[in-house]
């Protein structure tokens, strides 16, 4: 990758700390494991041979909310679902990020109705919001990689 | 009234049943809530109606009665389907609970007072079954808006973002 050229003759490459530790926050993140509906199917689907989530450092899923460091809100959050929504990401160490995935997810979608949170950032913070119903496995990927494009810019005094 | 059914049910269980109505060769019982057991039991104990199908509710409003209570039976040895409905004034939406005589009327009871608010009267457990327990009102019936947020899909984010919670950290 052309490190050995910045390495010159003394084997020390300079940068600044922010840098590294967005660089390594950035390339492993761990989503949870967890679907709501059907846009699980397309995430699954992502994270399969054909699209191949693990080319950029994100296909480990984990089924504990303790080692993960995303949360993909893949599909409808039903109000009877939202407190156990918000509990798992109350149990997930920081840093973290969450991706509303589909249109469901952002905003209500379709389901403008009496059993569905219209949009799951009225119950968790959300950094990107994924269109489409559901989004394919390449708008997923996108999203995720915009969400890597954000956390390289945050800042130091931003790290929790 | 030409369903071989209809006629024999009729028959059977005389004044109980106010009207029978025949739509498509289905047969329609109507009843009331004073009668309703007698009629299920009947059904089931001497008619072979052995399944009920379903339970549900239909509000009529602004009609008055206001609230339609319809059970499908089903009679397996007879391969032969029943629906049974009673009304239900909106002052007074209570009528005695069907799970002494079909006990998978209790959850499909739990769901109608879930979502029309309809009391049943001898029901073991009756608390609200799909909706969270602390859920205000009882959103199928009609004076419920279709909508929660009125301003959706309008492409307005200043009006959304007024009416709308947001979570924090």
């Amino acid at each position: 990758m052309g490190l050995e050229q910045k390495l010159g003759d003394m084997g020390i490459v300079t940068t600044s700390l922010e840098k590294v530790v967005n660089w390594a926050r950035s390339n492993a993140i761990w989503p949870m494991l967890f679907g709501l509906a059907c846009c699980a199917i397309e995430m699954m689907s992502a994270q399969a041979p054909r699209y191949d989530l693990s080319r950029f450092g994100m296909e480990l899923m984990r089924a504990s909310p303790r080692q993960s460091d995303l949360m993909i809100v893949a599909g409808r959050v039903s109000r009877k679902m939202a407190p156990v929504l918000r509990n798992l990401y109350d149990q997930m160490p920081d840093p973290k990020w969450v991706i509303a995935m589909g249109d469901c997810a952002s905003c209500g979608g379709v389901f403008n109705n009496y059993a569905i949170v219209q949009g799951v950032d009225e119950i968790v913070p959300v950094d990107v919001y994924v269109a489409g119903c559901p989004p394919r496995p390449e708008t997923l990927i996108d999203g995720i990689m915009k969400l890597q494009e954000k956390i390289r810019r945050e800042p130091l005094k931003k790290w929790q | 009234m030409d369903h071989p059914l209809s006629e024999l049910l009729k028959s059977a269980l005389g004044d109980a049943i106010s009207q029978v109505t025949l739509f498509r060769d289905e047969v329609t019982l109507h009843t009331s809530r004073e009668r309703i057991l007698d009629v299920l039991t009947h059904l089931r104990d001497v008619q072979q109606f052995d399944m009920l199908t379903d339970e549900t509710c239909v509000d009529y409003y602004p009609r008055e009665p206001r609230f339609g209570i319809l059970y499908q039976l089903y009679s397996i040895p007879r391969n032969l389907r029943v629906r049974v409905k009673v009304m239900l004034s909106e002052y007074d939406a209570s009528l005695p609970s069907a799970v002494p005589v079909y006990r998978n009327a209790n959850w499909l009871e739990r769901e109608i007072y879930d979502l029309f608010g309809i009391h049943f009267e001898g029901h073991p457990d009756l608390r609200r079954i799909l909706l969270p327990p602390d859920y205000p009102g009882h959103p199928l019936r009609k004076e419920v808006p279709i909508a929660v947020e009125e301003n959706a899909f309008s492409f307005n984010r200043a009006r959304i973002d007024a009416a709308k919670p947001y979570a924090t950290e």
